[in-house]
């Protein structure tokens, strides 16, 4: 498939995809107020998925390597943060949890990362699958696997807006505004942080070429230690509002199954593709189960996301908006 | 070479202490009663397998700290970790079966259809209080299922019964928002005849394991607008849940949960705000006062002996009914030593045992469950033994009584039982028992 097909090919997926969204309400199924209910939760969620597929497009962005131990690290980040926050402020918590994701990614610089430079993606991609079971062993034996509250004040009443013009209103959940707006801040942060500063540039060299990054003075084990602080870092703030909307416990760590789909659809490398690639699968799964679920029995969400996921990846592999990987032979 | 003759030496001292080890092995098997404990203590249903896996052991060490064992005979358990998987629970099984159990507890009601068929061949007792196949209480088909103390279907039954008092149901609608699997779709089938029989419209809406992302469904019930929503939830799912009915505004008083979706860990989450929500339960709830509880504390966690982590664990509702089901297996193994005599049992004998069991009040009182156990009586005919549950409703910090005793209505769940135990039979070339023979 040349290049014109292809951008074709994705412009028509792009528009089927937007047709699917308005058919419920197009053909009556949906009344809009329903419909856009619908449309405003999946998005919302797309945000809250966007924000732990950052976590891996940021390393996959500077080592090229497939974090599997995102989710890891969010109910990590989680844990660490509710169990201090039983016996300090959140604040002080906040900041100390902030610094053992640090230290567990200048950890895993040091000894999981130094000894596998130069080696194939795969590789690092099982020593990953390492992490993610060590983390998760090692939080689970220090922290405990308890439900443990995590409240940080945000509001879990919804609002009723437009309730003169629509019959029962347009249900919002201010939870979820205040999750998306944090997250739209965060990932603007760290866009900038890519563009526009020294060290993003940095990562962007190492994320192109180890060996020529290294070659030109670039210092490969800072670099990691930054991107899998900065990683860290995000995987606590999606721990925060997760854990506040579902409690943190193991289950946290499932979410970032959810990021999968995410960057398959936006692109491994792109910062704009997940967020993109998360508003996408976001809407995508809620209106199939609220509209398509009942026609096929329902509980299609999960999968619908991986379906939609793989129709993007025949048609343009690298993702929405992924660097188009060409070999020179 | 001149240390040949030490390797050898210390080849067959080895070889010695390994046949000593194993000679020492089987002389404690034979006079044990040994029991597998599958429990997920790790993994996405962990915060509610633990407390039950917790009760269920320690009465097991109350039982042989205590009393020295059933009637001075010992019971060996060991765990093994199922993570609530049927591959693993499978798994788990048949590494454990070679010690000769005479029963097992799966704790999910996937492993239990996975393992009816074995347990008849391996003659191993299938224990499944409260949870399981609904039809496995006809005795005459499943002669080694004992689903104590209420099934799916009687919960289902019972939880219509409650909505009812508060208004005919006629035209009203019900939600069921259930796990898909097995135990989630296993009210299905009584809930779609009460729906025909009473008149209401059942609007089933299934959640995928595990269950963290139910969005979708809450915005479906908000635009179906349910009179009631059924709960078949468990572990993070039912905590989810509660959660996302918040944020769609449905009244927690209208939400009844079964009795797998009504304990601390689902609530806590929320806390106050899931006040009202309702469950309906086995007949126990959170009792911390019995004098089970007081010999719990007496004799295991005042000496550091106890399974869970902390002491205020004890009598909280997973607790409880992880130590009623315990129970259930130690008074299986005592009715059976009532016929057989006072030593180790073999897998029949208990399952004899268990098929004879007469707990009533007195009997549940002597061994410090009052209140918490309804009276029992197993047969041939009834592998349940009991059919009674009652609802309790989350005050924001604890959970509380607001329903009188409710009754499954056997003359209604009965011929349904019996319809699908002998499809069953049919399907799998069983020739039923004739339970009036049995004694």
């Amino acid at each position: 498939m040349n290049i014109f097909q292809q951008k074709w090919m994705t412009g028509l997926l792009l528009a089927a995809l937007a047709v699917g969204a308005l058919a419920p309400m197009l053909s009556g199924v949906a009344g809009f107020p329903q419909w856009l209910e619908v449309v405003l939760g999946g998005l919302m969620s797309g945000v809250l998925y966007s924000l732990v597929a950052l976590g891996l497009v940021l390393i996959f962005k500077a080592s090229g390597v497939f974090n599997f131990a995102q989710g890891a690290m969010v109910l990590f980040a989680a844990l660490t943060l509710v169990r201090l926050m039983e016996k300090m402020p959140f604040v002080v918590a906040l900041a100390i949890a902030a610094l053992v994701m640090v230290a567990i990614a200048w950890l895993v610089e040091r000894l999981v990362l130094r000894p596998l430079v130069n080696q194939e993606g795969i590789v690092l991609f099982m020593a990953t699958l390492g992490v993610a079971y060590f983390i998760d062993g090692i939080g689970q034996i220090i922290w405990g696997s308890d439900i443990y509250t995590l409240d940080i004040g945000m509001p879990k009443e919804p609002k009723i807006l437009l309730e003169k013009t629509f019959e029962g209103g347009i249900l919002v959940s201010m939870e979820d505004v205040i999750a998306a707006v944090i997250a739209a801040a965060l990932v603007g942060a760290l866009a900038l942080f890519f563009q526009k500063t020294g060290t993003g540039r940095a990562l962007r060299a190492v994320a192109d070429d180890h060996q020529a990054a290294q070659s030109i003075g670039i210092p490969l084990g800072r670099i990691w230690v930054i991107v899998w602080s900065v990683s860290g870092l995000v995987a606590l703030v999606a721990g925060i509002i997760w854990g506040s909307k579902l409690g943190v416990q193991f289950s946290l760590q499932l979410i970032a199954l959810k990021a999968l789909p995410v960057v398959i659809l936006g692109g491994f490398t792109s910062i704009p593709g997940a967020i993109l690639g998360g508003l996408i699968i976001g809407l995508g799964e809620k209106l199939s189960e609220v509209y398509l679920g009942p026609l096929l029995g329902g509980g299609i969400e999960n999968w619908f996301a991986y379906v939609l996921a793989l129709v993007f990846l025949l048609v343009r592999p690298e993702g929405l908006f992924g660097e188009k990987h060409i070999d020179r032979v | 070479m001149k240390h040949t003759w030490k390797w050898k030496a210390a080849a067959a001292a080895l070889a010695l202490a390994g046949g000593i080890g194993a000679a020492q092995d089987a002389l404690a098997q034979s006079k044990e009663i040994f029991v597998p404990v599958l429990v997920y203590r790790t993994g996405a249903y962990a915060p509610n397998g633990a407390p039950w896996a917790d009760g269920f052991v320690d009465y097991l060490k109350l039982v042989n700290a205590r009393d020295g064992g059933v009637n001075g005979v010992k019971i060996a358990y060991e765990e093994c970790e199922t993570g609530y998987a049927t591959d693993r629970g499978v798994e788990c099984y048949e590494r454990l079966k070679s010690k000769k159990p005479v029963a097992v507890n799966p704790l999910s009601t996937g492993i239990t259809f996975a393992l009816t068929e074995k347990v008849a061949n391996d003659k191993i007792v299938l224990m499944t209080t409260g949870y399981g196949r609904a039809d496995s209480v006809d005795g005459s088909v499943f002669a080694w299922n004992f689903p104590f103390l209420g099934t799916y279907w009687d919960a289902a039954d019972m939880l219509v019964q409650e909505v009812a008092k508060k208004g005919n149901l006629k035209g009203k609608k019900i939600a069921l928002v259930y796990h898909d699997s097995p135990y989630g779709k296993e009210p299905i089938p009584v809930l779609e005849a009460l729906a025909k029989q009473k008149g209401f419209t059942l609007v089933k809406l299934p959640v995928t394991h595990p269950g963290v992302e139910q969005k979708a469904t809450w915005l479906q019930v908000r635009q179906q607008r349910p009179d009631y929503v059924f709960l078949w939830g468990w572990g993070v799912m039912n905590s989810t849940a509660i959660k996302e009915a918040i944020a769609v505004s449905y009244p927690r008083l209208q939400m009844y949960g079964v009795w797998w979706s009504g304990a601390e860990p689902d609530v806590l989450p929320a806390e106050m705000a899931a006040k009202g929500y309702n469950a309906i339960t086995m007949g126990h709830s959170a009792e911390k006062d019995r004098p089970v509880h007081k010999d719990m504390l007496k004799f295991l966690y005042d000496k550091g002996q106890g399974t869970a982590a902390k002491k205020e664990e004890v009598g909280s509702v997973l607790y409880n009914r992880g130590m009623i089901s315990a129970m259930m297996l130690v008074e299986s193994i005592k009715s059976a030593q009532s016929k057989y005599g006072k030593r180790v049992m073999t897998g029949e004998e208990v399952r004899w045992g268990a098929e004879h069991l007469n707990l009533d009040a007195a009997k549940i009182k002597a061994i410090g469950f009052e209140g918490m156990v309804q009276p029992v009586k197993t047969s041939c005919m009834d592998h349940g033994g009991a059919h009674r549950g009652r609802i309790h409703t989350w005050d924001g910090k604890e959970w509380s009584y607001t329903s009188d005793m409710l009754e499954a209505n056997q003359k209604f769940l009965r011929p349904m039982i019996e319809a699908s135990a002998k499809k069953y039979a049919q399907e799998k070339h069983i020739t039923p028992r004739d339970c009036s023979k049995e004694k």
